[in-house]
């Protein structure tokens, strides 16, 4: 065991338990300050990964812009589930069969994989060397690398502002 | 290190959490949340094989860029047409939104 594996046992045990409890909450205001527990958790993962880029953009983008979002739906809509009325549909328990069925299933396809314990073959110290983030911004902007799916990213986070506005806005925009 | 296989696990678990999420809650907000969190789970997955695989080659870290900017889309509209459905139906709860199943 070295330290590594400790600290990646301990963020994985409260990343899953506040996922958990993402889903499992009655209370939904209580599930998105979980959820903004779990993307913390997830961050802390693309660290030990050696992507620190998308830890920050993991925290600025989901915990800063889009949990914030859930917050403000939920602050909206001011449906608080009271404690009479039922947290899961009557299907629940084909929902979680059909979950641990999935999670069995791909555990059963990963070890049969030859790669399934590869280790990495770059050192830490060489990740950094190589500088990723530049790398990546290269690779964005190139026309042999992501140009085209970079450029249909952006035009889709345009559509998805504008169909946003358009069908939250309500009566008022379209009556004119 | 840590194994490859520890980063695949989790995400699996992490993956299955928010597919339960989808199949179980009647909350509409609760299942978008749990999207989030497959996506989450498959975002931890590409840069696991990037940092894994062969780190001069991006392809792992440009996908996850756009998955990020699909989840920030999706839950843009997401919630806004669960705002719009609110204010007509006055319910989040999937089963009580059923008018397309007559």
């Amino acid at each position: 065991m070295t330290p590594e594996m400790i600290i990646f046992i301990l963020i994985a045990l409260v990343t899953l338990g506040t996922a958990i409890l993402v889903v499992t909450t009655r209370n939904i205001l209580h599930a998105a300050l979980w959820l903004i527990a779990t993307l913390v958790g997830v961050a802390c993962f693309y660290v030990l990964l050696n992507a620190p880029f998308f830890a920050m953009a993991q925290v600025i983008i989901y915990v800063g812009a889009i949990a914030i979002l859930f917050i403000f739906a939920i602050m909206l809509v001011r449906v608080i589930t009271p404690s009479g009325v039922k947290v899961f549909n009557e299907d629940w328990l084909m929902g979680l069969i059909l979950a641990c069925v999935f999670f069995g299933g791909m555990i059963w396809m990963l070890t049969r994989w030859t790669g399934f314990d590869t280790i990495p073959s770059v050192a830490v110290s060489q990740v950094d060397k190589i500088n990723p983030v530049k790398l990546l911004g290269i690779a964005l902007v190139s026309p042999n690398g992501y140009l085209i799916p970079f450029e249909v990213a952006s035009v889709l986070l345009v559509a998805a502002m504008i169909g946003a506005i358009y069908i939250a806005w309500g009566k008022s925009l379209r009556n004119k | 290190m840590v194994p490859l296989s520890w980063y695949l696990i989790f995400s699996a678990a992490l993956f299955a959490i928010g597919l339960f999420g989808v199949l179980a809650r009647r909350n509409v907000i609760v299942m978008l949340m749990s999207i989030e969190l497959m996506l989450n789970a498959v975002v931890v997955n590409l840069i696991a094989f990037w940092r894994y695989g062969d780190t001069m080659k991006m392809d792992g870290l440009a996908f996850a860029l756009i998955v990020f900017a699909v989840a920030a889309a999706e839950a843009a509209v997401g919630l806004a047409i669960i705002i719009s459905v609110y204010r007509r139906r006055k319910t989040v709860l999937a089963d009580e939104i059923n008018l397309l199943k007559w």
